[in-house]
């Protein structure tokens, strides 16, 4: 039986359903993100999962126990949300103080608890500071602590970095995932970045409207996505149509070029169309790029980002980006230049929706 | 550009000398009551009246009642509307606005004919009964104004994610209201308390058709029969008023202070 267990959990305002006979199961002391564009229901799974909202059918279960009828306040579940919501009229340490208070603890056993809590946000010295007197990141900080002091079974966590700009977003990430790691804390994170759920995630699940698309490690979700939804959402694939030729030899024809495939499309029949994709680090121009796999178009815009350098190249109907290294000797693609792009027919990935 | 400034300017002068030439006249009269020379005599004379004191403690007394059941009533009200019934705010404002649009001579004959000593619920029968009477027509004249200010405070914090925050640490509903959402509408409450306060210890027509001693019957009480004491009256009456209204403006400023960053 896993840690937390939702089953068929179905919801509906109106006449309008929202979320569609989701399952999941959560091990203890994993982290979970949920991923997926606004809107797609992410807020009221983790909604439901707090008791914030009931759920129209189904069941969640912690522990082995059915928490689907339970009032949030019978859960022991820890919450951090997106604006922070700490109480502006208490000090730092008594709003971490707060869920302790209310459980009735002991005066002594609230302030080891709440030092502990400080120190593990490394905050020990603003405890008597109110809200209003620091930082976004701070707050957010605090409002983990708060989550965290009563020992909940289970951490939720909405977007809780979007309102933090890009670098404290970036440190605050990896002291969550920290902080979770030694805590040992069941773990749902809410987010509509990319990078983030790939980053701090045991596992992550994709969701388009309502439903889940695919649950996997990042690596899993990165390298193996399944739904050309999950291929587009995540990283930015290349999403190539292409007309078989030879279903049993694997060849398929993008534009006027033929290439064959690794993968197996023997099921599928000649002529037909089917979407293939492609990472943009996956191909190099280079003469020496290893690569049993060639695609030849003319360049539509080579951008440099820093880093890496972003070509488009026009294959067909298709446009296809790729990613090369930057290095002092790059000599950059020029418009309407015609190459040639190297890769290994591994790499691409055929899209069964 | 030049000219319009001048014509602002000009408002303002004009504005001013409407509202304080009166009362500058009142007050100079009100230190006229010794022949020949300026003096404090007609205050005194106010202050050593036991009737002022008897009446102006009565009001008193009532106004903290009506702040204290008012804000009981108005707070969760407010606060439920926030959090459970946004459709309803439409129609609960207009409740609320609804005493400043029926005269209270209106509202006391309908209380009563309601109320009087014959019916099921004869509250004036007593005096006792006619005091919570009393209140609660009091209650009723301030609700636009507590309701307004108390709203207001709410605006400022996320009545609906703290609600959540508490809820989900473990919180149950008094908790909520009291530790949580209570002190961060503090600033509110006040500045509707205050409000309340200068409207009853001013008010008449309910206090003298219900025949209780209030302040409001003692000021017109005086104004018929005596010279001087009327304008200190009046002068003590805005002051009183004055001194709710900076109450007022300390606490918003202070308010504002303690609210905490988006
Ligand atoms: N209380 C509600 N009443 C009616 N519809 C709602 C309610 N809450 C959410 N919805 C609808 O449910 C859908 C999913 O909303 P949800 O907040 O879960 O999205 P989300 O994935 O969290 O999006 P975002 O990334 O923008 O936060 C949306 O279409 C939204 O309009
Ligand atoms: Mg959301």
């Amino acid at each position: 039986m896993p840690f937390l267990a939702l089953a068929n959990i179905k919801k509906s305002f109106g006449q309008t359903q929202v979320v569609h006979d989701f399952n999941m199961a959560i091990e203890k002391g994993e982290f979970i993100s949920f991923l997926g564009p606004s809107g797609c229901g992410k807020t009221t799974i983790l909604r439901m999962i707090a008791g914030f909202e009931q759920p129209s059918g189904g069941t969640i279960h912690i522990n082995g126990k059915d928490q689907t009828r339970l009032k949030p306040n019978q859960r022991n579940i820890g919450m951090v949300f997106q604006a922070y919501a700490l109480f502006p009229n208490m000090t730092v340490f008594d709003n971490v103080a707060f869920g302790l208070k209310v459980a009735g603890q002991p005066k002594a056993e609230i302030e080891t608890r709440v030092k502990e809590m400080l120190k593990l946000i490394h905050l020990e010295h603003l405890a008597d500071r109110y809200p209003y007197q620091m930082s976004g990141g701070q707050q957010q900080r605090v409002a983990l602590a708060r989550a965290l002091a009563p020992k909940p079974q289970v951490l939720l966590l909405d977007e809780p970095l979007s309102a933090l700009d890009a670098k404290i977003r970036v440190s605050l990430r990896e002291e969550i995932r920290q902080i979770q790691r030694q805590l040992g804390i069941t773990t749902v994170f809410v987010t509509h970045d990319q990078e983030e759920a790939l980053s701090i995630s045991d596992r992550i699940v994709v969701m388009n409207a309502g439903r889940a698309d695919q649950i996997g490690t990042p690596s899993d979700i990165y390298n193996r996505p399944t739904t050309r939804f999950v291929a587009s959402f995540v990283g930015t694939l290349n999403i190539i149509e292409a007309t078989i030729v030879d279903p049993a030899a694997g060849t398929v024809m993008i534009g006027d070029q033929t290439i064959a495939l690794r993968e197996s499309i023997a099921d599928k029949t000649g002529g037909e169309t089917i979407s293939l994709a492609l990472r943009p680090e996956a191909g190099s121009l280079s003469e020496s790029a290893k690569g049993d796999t060639a695609l030849t178009g003319k360049v539509v815009s080579a951008n440099f980002l820093g880093s890496v350098v972003r070509t488009r190249i026009a294959v067909g109907k298709n446009t296809v980006s790729f990613d090369m290294f930057n290095s002092p000797d790059l000599v950059m693609p020029a418009p309407d230049e015609v190459v040639t792009l190297r890769f290994s027919a591994g790499d691409l990935l055929v899209i069964r929706d | 550009m030049k000219m319009s400034k001048f014509f602002a300017w000009l408002a303002i002068a004009v504005g001013v000398t409407y509202f304080f030439v009166p009362l500058l006249g009142t007050f100079e009269f009100s230190l006229r009551m010794r022949r020949g020379e300026y003096s404090l005599d007609a205050y005194g004379s106010v202050f050593s009246d036991v009737q002022f004191q008897q009446t102006f403690g009565f009001s008193m007394l009532m106004a903290l009642f009506t702040i204290a059941f008012g804000m009981l009533l108005v707070v969760p009200t407010a606060y439920w509307v926030r959090l459970r019934l946004p459709q309803m705010r439409p129609f609960v404002e207009f409740v609320t606005l609804m005493p400043l649009v029926i005269p209270a001579i209106v509202i006391v004959f309908g209380y009563l004919r309601l109320y009087n000593s014959s019916s099921y619920i004869p509250f004036t029968g007593s005096t006792f009964g006619t005091n919570i009477l009393l209140v609660m027509s009091y209650i009723t004249l301030s609700l636009p104004y507590m309701y307004r200010s108390v709203d207001t405070a709410m605006r400022t914090i996320d009545v609906r994610t703290l609600t959540e925050a508490a809820e989900i640490l473990g919180a149950k509903w008094p908790t909520i209201l009291f530790k949580c959402i209570f002190p961060n509408v503090m600033s509110g409450v006040l500045s509707g308390a205050f409000i309340t306060f200068a409207i009853v210890i001013g008010e008449f027509t309910m206090a003298a058709l219900l025949n209780r001693p209030a302040f409001g019957p003692y000021l017109q009480l005086v104004g018929a029969n005596k010279a001087y004491e009327p304008s200190a009256l009046a002068i003590i009456a805005f002051a009183i008023t004055w001194l709710s209204m900076g109450l007022i403006q300390l606490v918003s400023r202070f308010g504002k202070l303690t609210q905490s960053r988006p």
